[in-house]
């Protein structure tokens, strides 16, 4: 006992009665989950179908679905499906196209192939060749865009509400207060195949790992990894001792020195800045400063 | 006697002699063909339907059904949930037989993932799935006969709807948008009283209540006239229309998903295909009529043999773990937990599955890329396909009859629009 899905059984000799039927149209055949699914050439589709009709017996056209599949140079798949009611089996018949190369039509096959194709266009910009009337179907009046393609927004790009000032319904850009959450359920944590350190022997590829925590590394590895990694030393910070020590240049610093009432930064500043301005700066403070004189006995002499 | 010439007295053709009249003359007018809008508000649309009609005098020579009107971006939606999230949108399409649809896409992703579904699952599927079909048929049959000018059936039939939909809701708290189909099986277990009083109800109610109010309807003169031969489809244009359901079997050709692909426990259900003679509105209706007796004959099979046992299959990273377990086992809590966040992968692959839905083959087409959401869920419509021949069933019929067509068609527009 496996699922309860719909039983259908397999038709035996399919495969060979559809090879001898479509010939070079009959691009594909795979038989999974039960299901036959041929892939044919686009631009027979209309001589498959009738065939199908006529020689294998499938009576009835049941659905046209498009699916989207972004990167494949044929970006849009057409599934037909089709019923055999004498039969009792499904069939399943692609073909593949891209947004500029129309399909042929099965309307004159099924006629019931009209709405669903119109959908297809709709919903996916597949263009049919030869259908009597491919408008849009399921869209709005005055729709722009084909909603069911990949790179289509969930959102779509504008809102309608009712306008009381203009009594009728507006169309607006879609504004949303919140924008629509998608979670990324791809972790990395899920089937991470990596080596654990110690057990590479215990089985496995012995390949890098292609996705998941990368191995542990070694307390050595670490310590040479940091080492490589640590920074240079920071430059000594660049101070200004002296009026004379303007950073600007030797030119400049000549000319504060004349103004300076310190004459001998002056002169040390007269010197051409071969020197590097840090043994300047780490010059200047070695030389200690004459002690202030208090202020307050020349106050009071004045006084006096 | 006059002199004339075209006053002629004689026993012969009353107008020889008579010029014919050829040209227009002055004062008569040119009658064209004139396009009227039904819909979208009308209550015999069944919904959101726009027909644009194109009159000669009162027959119809062309009909534009414009649908759409009610296209929520269903299959849009669904690519974005995961395949949990995702199941509530089936109640919401044919928002008259809410089971049923859930049914086909439960049944897809149990194919994907090639899931076994316990007995009694299966069972109650099947059951409520029956339900669910009187429940859809009492509507059509009520709002059909209503659209043809009948009262009283439609207010007795809307009884036992009303009865079905407290059923729902005894089962999963929700009397249209249940979501009590999962993947693996059902959502909970139901209470021993309401598969008795579903026993009950199937055994006096319903066949006392629905015979009386067909009593009224299926020998009635007007109700006959307004409807036997009127829309007739052959057998090759229901095939080559892709009719499905009533539709098809109205047109006499007995084509039953249930018998010819089942599914659940449908292949141990013993039942009848009622099929029409004349494939017109009156055979479709009828059809549908039958049908209920049928599905009642399924239930009472169902509630005969139902085992005991759990619910829903016991695969852990399908089905999550009951509320209890997850109290005093960790492995229940994170399954939990995965489940409804990330819920379950789906290995890659693609399945189209039907089932049969009480207005006819609804399928989906499920397209997996083996990640938790769907790549592509394209949904088959019921409605689509005889909406389409409208224009083929109501030519050179009367006005009127329009909406015994719509009626017999069994149209709800959550499901043609998505």
């Amino acid at each position: 006992m496996g699922h309860p899905a719909p039983l259908i059984a397999p038709q035996s000799g399919l495969a060979a009665a559809l090879k001898a039927l479509l010939g070079k149209d009959l691009l594909a055949h795979d038989f999974a989950a039960d299901e036959d699914s041929i892939t044919v050439d686009r631009d027979a589709i209309a001589a498959v179908m009738i065939a199908l009709r006529d020689n294998l017996d499938y009576q009835q056209m049941m659905e046209i679905a498009g699916v989207d599949y972004p990167d494949r140079p044929e970006r849009f798949e057409v599934v037909y499906h089709l019923l055999s009611v004498t039969k009792n089996h499904r069939l399943r018949v692609r073909v593949s196209t891209d947004e500029a190369t129309p399909v042929p039509t099965i309307v004159p096959v099924w006629p019931n192939a009209g709405w669903l194709e119109r959908e297809v266009f709709d919903m996916y910009g597949v263009l049919f060749a030869g259908n009597p009337d491919l408008r849009r179907i399921l869209t709005d009046y005055g729709f722009q865009g084909h909603p069911q393609r990949k790179d289509f927004p969930l959102t779509g790009y504008t809102e309608l509400r009712y306008s009381e000032e203009d009594k009728r319904v507006v169309y607006e850009p879609v504004r949303l207060a919140q924008d629509f959450r998608n979670f990324d359920f791809m972790s990395p944590w899920e089937g991470a195949d990596y080596v654990l350190p110690g057990d590479e022997k215990a089985g496995g590829t012995g390949e890098a790992p292609g996705k998941g925590a990368p191995t542990p590394m070694t307390a050595k590895e670490v310590k040479a990894a940091d080492d490589k990694a640590k920074a240079p030393p920071p430059p000594t910070p660049k101070t200004t001792e002296a009026p004379a020590q303007t950073g600007a240049g030797a030119k400049a610093n000549l000319k504060a020195a004349k103004t300076s009432r310190d004459g001998a930064s002056a002169k040390a500043a007269t010197k051409p800045a071969k020197t590097p301005a840090t043994t300047k700066a780490e010059k200047a403070p070695a030389k200690p400063r004459a002690p202030r004189k208090p202020k307050a006995a020349k106050t009071d002499g004045g006084d006096a | 006697m006059t002199d004339s010439p075209y006053v002629k007295h004689h026993g012969g053709d009353m107008f020889e002699g008579y010029p014919v009249d050829t040209a227009n003359t002055a004062g008569d007018q040119v009658v064209t063909n004139y396009t009227i809008n039904f819909g979208p508000q009308h209550p015999a649309a069944h919904g959101v339907l726009r027909l644009v009609l194109e009159l000669d005098g009162e027959i119809i020579e062309r009909v534009d059904p414009h649908v759409g009107l009610l296209h929520r971006g269903t299959e849009k939606l669904i690519e974005y949930k995961t395949y949990l999230q995702a199941l509530p949108y089936f109640d919401r399409l044919d928002y008259c037989s809410p089971l049923a649809m859930e049914h086909s896409y439960v049944l897809a992703i149990e194919k994907l993932l090639d899931l076994e579904v316990p007995a009694r699952a299966q069972y109650l599927r099947v059951l409520f799935a029956e339900l669910t079909r009187i429940c859809n048929h009492m509507l059509n049959i009520g709002s059909h006969v209503m659209d043809v000018g009948a009262m009283t059936p439609n207010l007795w039939v809307f009884e036992l709807r009303e009865d079905c939909l407290n059923f729902f809701e005894r089962a999963s708290g929700a009397r249209m948008h249940s979501a009590w189909f999962r993947p693996g099986g059902v959502h909970q277990d139901v209470p021993e009283k309401l598969l008795v009083d579903i026993g009950e109800w199937v055994e006096k109610r319903l066949p006392e209540l629905f015979g009386d109010a067909m009593s009224l309807v299926i020998d009635n003169r007007i109700f006959k006239q307004r409807n036997v031969d009127i829309a007739t489809v052959s057998k090759e244009d229901a095939l080559a229309w892709g009719f499905s359901g009533p539709m098809i079997r109205g047109s006499g050709i007995a084509w039953d998903l249930r018998k010819s692909q089942p599914y659940d426990a449908y292949a141990k259900m013993d039942f009848d295909i009622p099929v029409g003679t004349r494939g017109d509105c009156y055979d479709r209706f009828m059809v549908r009529v039958e049908e209920v007796y049928q599905s009642a004959k399924i239930i009472k099979q169902c509630l005969r043999d139902m085992p005991t046992g759990p619910i829903a299959s016991l695969d852990r990273k399908v089905v999550p773990p009951k509320r209890a377990e997850m109290k005093s086992s960790m492995e229940s809590l994170i399954h939990h937990f995965k489940l409804y966040t990330e819920g379950f992968h789906v290995p890659a692959g693609e399945v189209y599955v039907a089932t049969e839905s009480p207005k006819g083959e609804f399928g989906v087409y499920l397209v997996s890329d083996g990640s938790n959401k769907p790549y592509r869920c394209k949904i088959r419509p019921t409605a689509f396909s005889h909406l389409q021949a409208m224009d083929m069933m109501s030519k050179g019929h009367m006005l009127a009859d329009t909406t015994a067509i719509i009626g017999a068609i069994d149209v709800v527009f959550g499901e043609c629009d998505r």
